[in-house]
């Protein structure tokens, strides 16, 4: 620790301090009261948005790096086809097609109106939960890919001259080693990941980002709610990363 | 050649005459707003409104640069000056009064809800009991449903765009759009509308909330600038060019009571 | 039955995207040839910021350092469209106010200068990452050696290191390069008319969603696969010198 605390250091964090003190007093805050339930709303909103299309994201990103590492060409060149394209255009973009694009097939189609699937397909949640898990598999498929890749072959190969089975090798050996090899650069992409939600707002999903812009719509604020948004998202980011931190330190690393 | 040359130069004379004459930005939404406002397949922005900028701007003898900007940060625009005047279809309301100012008002429609064929639904609180209604954000018409409508519908979808708003009701993701008669009725007019959809009337008026009708914006104390907005547009309302503007678009005025 | 659907449905879908008007398509080459502008101008802006950044965290005193140490977290953890609204509204206006303040006209930020700086301003700090990593694999024995030799500071960076690390830099600049085609879709947000606000008014005029947001997608996968190309050919020439290069192992 010594050392830590030089003298510009506290200049600097007095000067943050100050900075923090004066937004606090002298720009407008009066909204936060009424708008604080729904906010919590928006910042859950995005959480789970965030957790579960990286949790899903991820389990489709196996597969996507085993197939392009060690499949058939007839499945190694979709994925990589899928990877290629998802990492290829913009997720703005890739999200409006999956909203509006597939919204405006579906007057072609009564029949899907009809469905018992309706309930949900008539909402925004789903095709952002989509959207952002292609989003997710595409960049991370590509990480696996990669890490499969690295699995040092002697090993795959003791395991199958010991005649243990393909899928165990796969379940025991190769795919533990892979998912290490590629935990560094998660927290990356989950980060990553955080940092795209706010663009489901632009399909009617109420993420914080959304909310934000509620409140500069209602009260013609125009820097503080963005101002606290991006204080939210830095403290996401930190809690992503102290997570990451920990996760990193349960899994054993062999440092030669 | 030398034609050519000399029309280049006296193009830039122009340009730069232009340039000493105090360019005026008009801002307008960069999402197409049929048939006020909308970029035909040239790149060009067409529509009632733009013809009405035109029409003030040459009334006023200003020089004006159609500048489109997004509609959810037009006013911040306007107030950061990215743009100096705000002609989008905005409505006169007090709470927008308190940020910038407004001209007098140059059209006024009331609000329409459009719903899909035979739904039922009314265009009150009752009627919209349970269903899912898409407005427009940053509008009058968001902050209409916030107010008379949040508690009754299932709820309430905020849209970047109005035509996007139409879209999902066509697709059937919303049961009402609320939003300006003129655009409820160019929708209705479309072939998409007229598959799927009818007006069921206006809302009953808010004017707290709804306006005095649409006015153009501009920064707080430039007033000079306004009193010639002003008289530009009760000039182009006086001499007859309001009229001819509006003949190709709607069958009867917009200018409201 | 579904084979009728694409002939009859494809016919219309091109008569779209037809280059002159009533077709959209020269909107949306006009919008590709803006994002593609902007895209250069930041990454230019970027790497010159990153450039600068990374030699000021590698060799600056510790105040640079903890100031650049600041700029890379807070850009690298808020997300790009909220960097872009507060930096498209918030700085505009405070030079504004700054400018009127010291008694000068207002000035007005045309969309495409706004949308490089922002951009540019979000490049450059994972652009400083990316050339403080290269840097430092510069074998230090040649940067001592060329030090040795006298070489002024300013002659050495153009000299040795930056030829040097340009190697080690370019598969990240890359990935950057590609980031900033993407991001240039964010300033859609913001109302500036490039390749992805074109074909949402393309869309939103003709209700035709799914074939302009496809037609888009191409284009933008179109950048992307010819950048790769570029990119593999410059780390190809920018590699010649090593040893064991062009044997193709990677």
């Amino acid at each position: 620790m010594t050392g830590w605390l030089q003298p510009h250091r506290v200049v600097m964090i007095a000067l943050a301090l100050a900075l923090v003190l004066w937004s606090a007093f002298s720009l407008r805050w009066d909204w936060l009261a009424e708008y604080a339930p729904l906010m919590a709303e928006g910042i859950w909103n995005t959480i789970w948005i965030l957790v579960v299309t990286s949790v899903l994201g991820m389990l489709l990103a196996i597969p996507l790096g085993l197939a392009q590492a060690a499949g058939p060409w007839y499945l190694a060149a979709p994925a990589r086809a899928f990877c290629t394209v998802i990492r290829g255009t913009p997720l703005l973009l890739q999200l409006w097609l999956l909203y509006y694009g597939l919204g405006s097939l579906f007057p072609q189609f009564p029949w899907i109106r009809q469905s018992d699937l309706w309930p949900i397909l008539r909402q925004a949640w789903p095709y952002a939960v989509l959207a952002l898990t292609l989003s997710f598999a595409g960049y991370e498929g590509e990480v696996m890919r990669g890490a499969f890749k690295g699995v040092p072959r002697g090993q795959l190969e003791a395991a199958k001259a010991m005649g243990m089975p393909r899928l165990t090798i796969l379940r025991r050996i190769w795919l533990p080693q892979a998912v290490q090899r590629a935990l560094p650069t998660l927290g990356g992409e989950t980060v990553l990941q955080l940092k795209a939600t706010p663009l489901v707002a632009t399909i009617t999903v109420m993420d914080i980002y959304a909310v934000s812009s509620r409140v500069r719509q209602d009260t013609f604020i125009v820097y503080e709610p963005l101002l606290l948004l991006a204080v939210v998202y830095m403290c996401i980011t930190g809690l992503i990363v102290l997570a990451f931190r920990w996760l990193e330190r349960r899994v054993p690393q062999r440092v030669a | 050649m030398k034609r050519l040359l000399a029309l280049a130069a006296a193009a830039t004379l122009a340009l730069s005459g232009a340039a000493l004459a105090q360019q005026i930005k008009v801002g307008i939404a960069a999402e197409p707003y049929p048939p006020f406002a909308s970029p035909d397949a040239a790149g060009n922005w067409t529509g009632w409104e733009i013809d009405f900028i035109n029409a003030v701007c040459a009334a006023g003898a200003m020089d004006c640069v159609i500048t489109p900007v997004a509609w959810d940060g037009i006013i911040p625009s306007l107030t950061s000056g990215q743009i100096d005047v705000i002609m989008a279809s905005m409505s006169i309301t007090e709470e927008r009064a308190q940020t910038i100012d407004f001209s007098d008002k140059y059209y006024k429609t009331p609000a329409l809800v459009a719903v899909a064929r035979g739904s039922g639904i009314t265009p009150d609180a009752a009627g919209l009991s349970g269903k899912i209604l898409g407005v427009q954000t940053a509008t009058t018409h968001a902050d209409y449903a916030q107010k008379h409508f949040a508690g009754a519908a299932a709820g309430i979808k905020i849209y970047q765009t109005q035509d996007e708003a139409f879209q999902d009701l066509v697709a059937g993701r919303i049961d009402a759009t609320q939003a300006d008669s003129i655009a409820v009725d160019a929708f209705l007019a479309s072939e998409a509308g007229q598959a799927c959809c009818e007006a069921v009337g206006a809302v009953a008026d808010d004017p707290e909330i709804l306006g005095a009708g649409v006015g153009a914006g501009v920064r707080k104390g430039e007033a000079e600038l306004l009193a010639k907005i002003n008289a530009a547009i009760a000039k182009v309302i006086a001499d007859g060019t309001y009229d001819s503007i509006s003949a190709p678009y709607f069958a009867s005025s917009i200018y409201g009571d | 039955m579904n084979g009728l659907i694409t002939a009859s449905g494809l016919g219309p879908a091109l008569d779209l995207l037809a280059l002159s008007p009533p077709g959209w398509g020269g909107n949306l080459l006009r919008g590709l040839v803006n994002s593609i502008q902007i895209a250069l101008g930041a990454f230019g802006l970027g790497l010159l910021i990153g450039l600068l950044s990374a030699y000021g965290k590698l060799y600056g005193g510790p105040v640079i350092r903890d100031l650049l140490a600041v700029y890379t977290t807070i850009v690298r953890a808020v997300p790009e469209l909220i960097l872009i609204l507060i930096l498209y509204y918030a700085v505009t206006d405070a030079l504004n106010q700054l400018l009127v303040a010291s008694g000068f006209a207002r000035i007005q930020i045309s969309g495409v200068m706004a949308g490089i700086a922002v951009l540019g301003v979000v490049q450059g700090a994972y652009a400083t990452e990316v050339l403080r990593g290269a840097i430092l694999a510069v074998p230090a024995g040649q940067i001592e050696a060329a030090r040795a030799f006298g070489m002024p500071p300013v002659m050495l960076a153009r000299r040795i290191t930056l030829p040097a690390m340009l190697a080690f830099a370019l598969p990240g600049l890359a990935n950057l390069w590609l980031i900033a085609t993407k991001d240039t879709a964010l300033l859609a947000v913001v109302g500036f008319g490039e390749l992805t606000l074109e074909t949402r008014q393309a869309a939103g005029a003709t209700k035709a969603y799914f074939t302009f947001f496809v037609a888009a997608g191409l284009l933008y996968l179109l950048i992307s696969l010819v950048s790769g190309r570029v990119f593999a050919w410059l780390e190809r020439r920018a590699r010649r010198g090593e040893p064991g290069a062009g044997g193709g192992g990677r």
